[in-house]
């Protein structure tokens, strides 16, 4: 029954949101201010966390594979596809699952329980144009990049780690990345990283919204949007997965 | 004019209070007082449709806030300015922004009017001197003031107050309850105070309503509070430690 009640409440929080989608004016400000936060300050922690995964990924294929009948540009096609096609993705999901669902969810608890949103409702604003579309918009449209950047430095860093352990060169490394490069693996990354945006930031954006119970209420709409967030971001890949590939 | 008309709401199956009726005449000031936990608050909620109920209306103007659509609602609540318990200042913006903020979005002033503006505010609840400080940076007291200054820059027709003195020394509260009592008179504002800060609620209402027992107990002028014989609103003024 809570189940379907908490189904309920987040569907009708995005029904507002979409309704309201057309205020622009009253979240534009907003909106470009939680792009910086949301895409630009989370560049440095999802490239970090992609140049190791490709860095591990180019070690631990170039151990499995032993055999002298597998080519070593195998390394190169097997690091950048699963980059590409899941990894930079996945990471850079949960790494923002952590960083910025708990950001929303924290941010909207304190306002909640503080009192902030019955402020800006009092005053006449739809808070949750003010406060919801910006966060999940700015999610949506910043995700694909960071989605990017991630791939970019898990690539980097699998040529990298490649060239300091000698499993594999430059050139092994990019002729087996091109061999198996689709145009569609990208935009199914693309793809799953506006999912993942928009499923992050709206799964924080309802736990901190409807936070109650003052600091320890916080805390735990907080642990929730990360855990769920995880969660969903997790399943949703399957999902388009199986749809889409 | 506010009219309450057989009110009624409960969270799940707690009940916090039914049968409210309660008129609050234009350009006056009422106190709502009762214990912590009575439903002060979430009665002051229903007024501007924070809060919704289970049963009966509130109207503004004769019109039922309830029923009215959303893009009325928010018409019908620019002209209440609230001053929150803890003042609900946004601490991401400075104090002078918290106070600029409702006219940036809502009037098409240019930034010399909005400054003056937010300076007249200011003047009037003794803050000018207040700068760009950030609200981490105010004590309780100027928060309030903030948060008052922020309610009126509207010019709204109704202000409510959720315990406007809690929480504030002595003089601090006597200020501010000045500055409750010049809303009302200077600026014909229709007020309601939420408090069981007896003192306050003796100094700045004309008419109180008392909330006991989940129902609205009692309710007369000031004058009638003096002499009520209500057994459990004599023992609450007792217990607030004020001789009426």
């Amino acid at each position: 029954m809570q189940l379907f009640l908490e189904i309920g409440k987040y569907s009708r929080l995005l029904y507002e949101a979409i309704r309201s989608a057309t205020e622009f004016k009253t979240y534009r400000k907003n909106l470009f201010s939680e792009m910086v936060k949301t895409g630009t300050d989370s560049l440095g922690i999802v490239s970090v966390a992609g140049f190791f995964t490709g860095a591990v990924l180019t070690i631990q294929t170039s151990y499995q594979f032993t055999s002298a009948l597998i080519p070593k540009s195998t390394i190169g096609a097997i690091t950048s596809q699963s980059m590409i096609i899941e990894l930079a993705a996945v990471i850079s999901g949960l790494v923002l699952s952590g960083r910025v669902g708990a950001r929303i969810a924290t941010e909207l608890g304190n306002m909640r329980v503080s009192e902030q949103i019955d402020a800006l409702e009092s005053m006449g604003f739809n808070s949750v144009t003010f406060l919801v579309i910006p966060r999940v918009v700015a999610g949506i449209l910043t995700f694909p990049i960071i989605y990017i950047a991630a791939a970019i430095s898990g690539i980097t860093g699998g040529v990298l780690a490649g060239i300091m352990t000698g499993s594999v060169t430059v050139h092994e490394f990019m002729e087996g990345a091109r061999m198996f490069f689709f145009p569609w693996d990208v935009a199914f990354g693309i793809i799953k990283s506006f999912v993942f945006g928009f499923v992050i930031t709206s799964i924080s954006c309802y736990q901190g919204y409807f936070a109650s119970g003052g600091a320890e209420g916080v805390g735990h709409a907080t642990t929730r949007a990360t855990v769920l967030s995880c969660i969903y971001v997790l399943l949703s890949s399957f999902l388009l997965a199986a749809i889409l590939l | 004019m506010i009219e309450i008309k057989n009110l009624k709401k409960s969270f799940g199956d707690n009940l916090v209070w039914e049968n409210v009726n309660l008129t609050i005449e234009d350009g006056t000031t009422l106190a709502i007082v009762g214990k912590s936990g009575c439903g002060k608050s979430v009665l002051l909620k229903h007024l501007n449709a924070l809060l919704y109920p289970d049963e009966g209306e509130v109207l503004i103007k004769g019109r039922n806030v309830f029923q009215l659509s959303y893009v009325d609602l928010r018409i019908v609540r620019q002209k209440f300015g609230v001053l929150f318990q803890g003042a609900a200042l946004f601490d991401s913006i400075s104090a002078f922004e918290n106070i600029a903020f409702p006219l940036r979005y809502f009037t098409s002033k240019t930034e010399k009017e909005i400054r003056s503006r937010v300076m007249d505010c200011l003047e009037m609840v003794n803050l000018s001197n207040i700068g760009n400080k950030g609200t981490s940076e105010l004590s309780g007291g100027m928060r309030k003031r903030v948060g008052l200054a922020r309610a009126i820059v509207l010019e709204p027709e109704y202000l409510l107050y959720d315990e406007p003195t809690s929480g504030l020394d002595p003089e601090t509260s006597d200020e501010i309850n000045d500055l409750i009592i010049h809303m009302t008179k200077n600026l014909s504002i229709t007020s309601v105070v939420i408090s069981h800060d007896m003192h306050s609620v003796l100094r700045v209402a004309e008419h109180v309503v008392f909330l006991d027992e989940q129902k609205l107990s009692w309710q007369g002028s000031i004058d009638e509070l003096r002499v009520a014989d209500h057994k459990r609103l004599k023992e609450f003024t007792k217990a607030s430690e004020y001789q009426i």
